[in-house]
């Protein structure tokens, strides 16, 4: 550091406020948003006519019909979701890591990530349904079945698919965290090192990197489990509906205007949180016996030679993960394309552009809503980025870990419960949903999804380039300006897609916080998934997964446009 | 709250009384003209159908275009909620200015709504200047909704009758049921591919009822609130129905369509055979539309089928009053009932009578070409009327109890 000490000392002290700002930020509006549930949950909310406090509304929520099961359900594939995901991300990155065929699963998994959650579930549901693709290409001449048969898939009582359609959006999140870690390990020592010990490729890494790899994705496996617990979008679309998992159905208490049903989902929006407690309680155990398997078997000194089935698998889920979604995908496309395409014929007899012409004027508002959003979303969160970053000194490598943890604060708590009491909290203060409201939760929810891939770029650049301008005597906002912006402008760009994909894919806060007067193409989908004509759903559901493609081809044409002049800057 | 309500009392002392923002009056109908233009209304009405949509899409247009009101879709998936819209704000103490103008409503809602009190009022349906045309002669259910007299408190938009559909290509005529018990046999003769939406959809809860007021032994109970001591008797031979046709049901009961929409889907893919709508050309305008193979037909039980009158109503706290009561009676109007009876826009049946029309309208109802799997009006068969409003809400609870978790 070429710097005097003094500068040292306000450069901490300027941590300090960033830090502060960040958790004002982040954490604010989050812990209102419980308090926001709190009260009401036990019966006090002036707005809306509660003032004592009563524990009425737990037990008129113990009485609703099959609560247990709604809330097990939630939880079960919560754990599921994490269990399987973080064990096909790691058999994969054991197996694999370092090999050609683990670039190209990158390389296939990587866009999957920009995918909603609601497009991926349609998607899926488009594939795996009795009257889907993958049946009637086999049908009726491999099956037999001239008619769908009777599976109940999607929407199945023990939420299989629901399971799956998690499971398929959660394995490419962690893969990209963990690809984001790997750097950091000694990959290629190790693997020698076990190799010459003799250990096979699994184990050799479970033993030797694991431990120091699981740490660094713990934070995204527990957002995972938040995630999956409470979701919201996937399970009405796959999940199963007698009954609907707790997330659900307090969403639908939440739309109802009814002043009973308010504290009806106040006290289950709690539950919730119980609920989610409950799984990271249970995840803590298994991480414990986790811990034990992984010592218990490096002490036992066991090679474990025959490990190619296990590779095989893992390798084949990623593959599928992938396949699946982008198959699904263009079948939504075929759909919104489709003249009358009826079981089993695996092609559409007739191709009309009626649907596009039918949906379009229609969608129209709600394609600007979600656009302006997204765009302004975006970057308020790329511009609240670069200043903490800035910030937060810029040549520190490593990171901190505090700084990390606040980061995930939006996704380490079930969005139904901090939402739904920011909605109470907005209604109580007497103000009107609107625009505005919806586009400051948009912007908490990309905030951290833009800091997390913006921060690791930020890192990395070569801090002599700022020496040298600082060397010219240029202050430190010019230098941010004229070097480092420019130097970082592809991470820019690749930040504010990354914002712009969370945004465009936010489908509960944008429900709740617009008291469903706002409307987005993520709420229409939603709105038209249940019974929805499937073209008209094929319209929606491609439309949204189109858009942050849209967003990250410009932030990866941009430079090259932009920088038609300067060879090295077209990075 | 107890004290806001207080103070709600005392500014009403004040004041005299719960302010009228507009003294809408459907009986001065140039000041309605007059004081509609420029205003806005929120036109709350279930969403879950494209062909529908499009439909108040094209009459906010001419809205628009003619008189200068602003028409806004408001998509319910459920019109409960509009009601539990206009029940908070009567309890938060807004009596004018509320958010909902004009509502698609019929039977419980309407029931519930005249209870609390919360319908623009007295009578304004039939001082609009489209009610001459109405047939509230040989259409009792324009009068009285589910039991419940309408009073003028809202104003008819078109008929329904339970109608149901099969594809030709699969299911033979001579097959079909005709009879709730009927149904039962056909659905042991063919399990898994019937079924019915879920309640609380109200096509789903209609088929309840279609069940109900076929198998009850007193009829005429049903015309009369739930008595609590014989309910459970009543309506026993409704649930022994269930129970022996929910295992014969799509998926065996363990989950079911969620609307009408979605088993238009499920009788295309082929996953159902007998479905049912509340429109009787609802098969015409999905086979117009591609999303039905042309091979649909339609068909009723000869022992009747429900039928209704849907209807739009006006919360006493709208704050375009006047340009509900333009929306309301524009929709009336032999052109736009014409349009939505066309079965390639909606083919909901008109309310009013074909008879009272000037000559041109009339012809152009009677070429209205229904489409070809549209029932004749002389086809349609008797029509079931509604229970009272209050059986439906005992059924559906009872019904979720039973059935609302899957094993």
């Amino acid at each position: 550091m070429g710097r005097p000490i003094s500068v040292k000392a306000l450069k901490g002290s300027r941590t300090f406020t960033a830090n502060t700002l960040l958790a004002l930020i982040l954490g604010l509006p989050i812990l209102a948003g419980v308090a926001g549930v709190i009260l009401p949950a036990f019966g006090y909310l002036p707005a809306l006519g509660g003032s004592e406090f009563t524990l009425g509304h737990f037990a008129e929520l113990a009485g609703q019909p099959h609560i247990l099961r709604s809330s097990l359900t939630g939880l079960v594939v919560g754990l599921a979701t994490t269990g399987a995901a973080v064990a096909i991300v790691g058999t994969f990155l054991a197996g694999f890591a370092g090999t050609p065929a683990f670039s190209r699963i990158q390389h296939m998994v990587s866009p999957l990530l920009a995918v909603p959650h609601a497009a991926a579930a349609f998607a899926l549901a488009f594939l795996v349904a009795p009257s889907g693709f993958l049946l009637r290409l086999v049908s009726p001449e491999l099956t037999g079945f001239g008619r769908p048969p009777q599976w109940l898939v999607p929407n199945d009582p023990l939420a299989l698919s629901m399971l799956v359609g998690l499971i398929t959006k959660e394995v490419p999140f962690l893969f990209l965290i963990a690809l984001a870690a790997l750097p950091h390990l000694p990959l290629r020592q190790s693997r020698q090192l076990t190799a010459a010990l003799g250990y096979g490729r699994l184990i050799g890494f479970l033993v030797s990197l694991w431990p120091a790899l699981y740490r660094q994705l713990r934070l995204a496996v527990f957002a995972v489990l938040v995630y999956s617990v409470s979701v919201v979008d996937v399970a009405i679309i796959l999940g199963p509906q007698l009954p609907a998992t707790l997330p659900v159905r307090i969403a639908q208490w939440t739309a109802d205007h009814d002043l009973g049903a308010r504290f009806l989902a106040s006290a289950a929006a709690l539950l919730q949180l119980a609920v989610v407690l409950g799984a990271v309680a249970i995840w803590l155990l298994i991480e414990r016996l986790g811990r034990f398997v992984v010592r218990k078997l490096t002490y036992s000194g066991r090679r474990l030679r025959n490990d190619a089935m296990p590779r095989f698998v893992s390798a084949f889920a990623m593959a599928g993960c992938a396949a699946s979604i982008f198959l699904g995908i263009t079948l939504l496309g075929l759909w919104s394309v489709a003249g009358l395409w009826p079981f089993p014929a695996a092609l559409p007899a007739e191709l009309t552009l009626q649907t596009w012409l039918r949906t379009l004027p229609p969608l129209w508002p709600a394609l600007r809503t979600t656009i302006a959003l997204a765009l302004l979303s975006a970057a308020l969160a790329l511009f609240c980025a670069i200043l903490l970053l800035h910030r937060n000194g810029a040549a520190e490598r490593g990171g901190n870990v505090p700084r990390h943890r606040l980061l995930y604060l939006p996704l380490l708590l079930p969005e139904i419960s901090f939402v739904f009491g920011l909605q109470i909290l907005i209604i109580s203060a007497g103000l009107k949903p609107a625009f505005w409201s919806v586009l400051a939760v948009h912007f908490l929810f990309a905030l951290p999804y833009v800091l997390l891939s913006l921060s690791a770029p930020w890192r990395e650049l070569d801090p002599r380039f700022e020496r040298v301008a600082a060397g010219f005597g240029k202050s430190a906002l010019r230098t941010l300006l004229t070097v480092r912006l420019p130097l970082l402008f592809r991470a820019c760009l690749t930040a504010f897609a990354v914002g712009f994909s969370v945004s465009v894919s936010l489908y509960l806060p944008t429900l709740l916080i617009g008291a469903g007067r706002l409307t987005t193409i993520a709420t229409e989908a939603v709105a038209l998934s249940s019974g929805g004509d499937r073209r008209v759903i094929g319209v929606y559901a491609l439309v949204q997964a189109s858009l942050p493609f849209l967003a990250f081809l410009v932030a990866s044409l941009g430079p090259q446009l932009l920088f038609r002049n300067r060879q090295a800057m077209r990075t | 709250m107890i004290g806001a309500r207080k103070i709600v009392a005392a500014a009403m002392l004040a004041f005299g009384l719960a302010g009228e923002a507009s003294a809408a009056d459907a009986g001065n109908w140039n000041a309605v003209l007059a004081e509609a233009k420029g205003q806005t209304v929120y036109f709350n009405a279930w969403g879950g159908s494209e062909n529908i949509n499009a439909y108040i899409r094209w009459a906010g247009g001419e809205m628009k275009s003619r008189y200068g009101v602003d028409v806004v879709h408001v998509k319910l998936d459920d019109t409960a909620k509009a009601v539990a819209t206009v029940v908070a704000e009567k309890a938060a103490g807004k009596n004018d200015g509320g958010a909902v103008d004009l509502v698609w409503i019929n039977g419980e809602n309407f029931a519930a709504m005249k209870r609390e009190g919360l319908l623009f009022g007295p009578d304004w349906a039939t001082k609009l200047p489209n009610w001459r045309y109405v047939d509230h002669e040989t259409k009792p259910t324009v009068l009285r909704d589910f039991t419940i007299p309408t009073e003028g408190l809202e104003s008819p938009w078109g008929g329904a009758k339970l109608v149901f559909f099969h594809d030709t290509a699969r299911t033979r005529k001579a097959d079909l049921p005709d009879s709730a018990k009927g149904l039962l046999t056909w659905a042991e003769a063919n399990p898994g591919r019937f079924s019915y939406p879920q309640p609380p959809d109200f096509t789903g809860t209609s088929f309840l009822k279609q069940v109900l007021i076929e198998l009850i032994d007193d009829k005429p109970k049903l015309q009369r609130p739930v008595d609590d001591a014989t309910f459970a008797a009543d309506a026993a031979p409704l649930f022994a129905y269930l129970d022996k046709l929910t295992p014969l049901l799509w998926r065996q009961g363990k989950a079911y369509p969620q609307n009408y929409p979605d088993m238009k889907q499920k009788l295309a893919d082929g996953e159902l055979d007998i479905i049912f709508a509340f429109n009787p050309a609802e098969a015409s305008s999905a086979i117009a539309n591609g999303e039905l193979p042309d091979t649909v037909r339609s068909f009723v039980f000869s022992g009747g089928t429900l039928g209704n009158t849907h209807f739009l109503a006006i919360p006493y706290n709208a704050t375009a009053k006047a340009g509900a009561l333009l929306v309301a009676d524009f929709l009336l109007s032999p052109e736009a009932q014409l349009r939505k009876q066309d079965p390639k826009v909606w083919g909901d049946p008109t309310v009013l009578s074909v008879a009272k029309l000037a000559a041109e309208d009339r012809s152009a109802f009677e070429k209205l070409d229904l489409g070809i799997a549209t029932l004749k009006p002389d086809e349609l068969g008797p029509a079931l009327d509604e229970p009272h409003p209050d059986w439906m809400i005992r059924i559906e609870a009872e019904w979720i109890r039973r059935y609302g978790a899957a094993n």
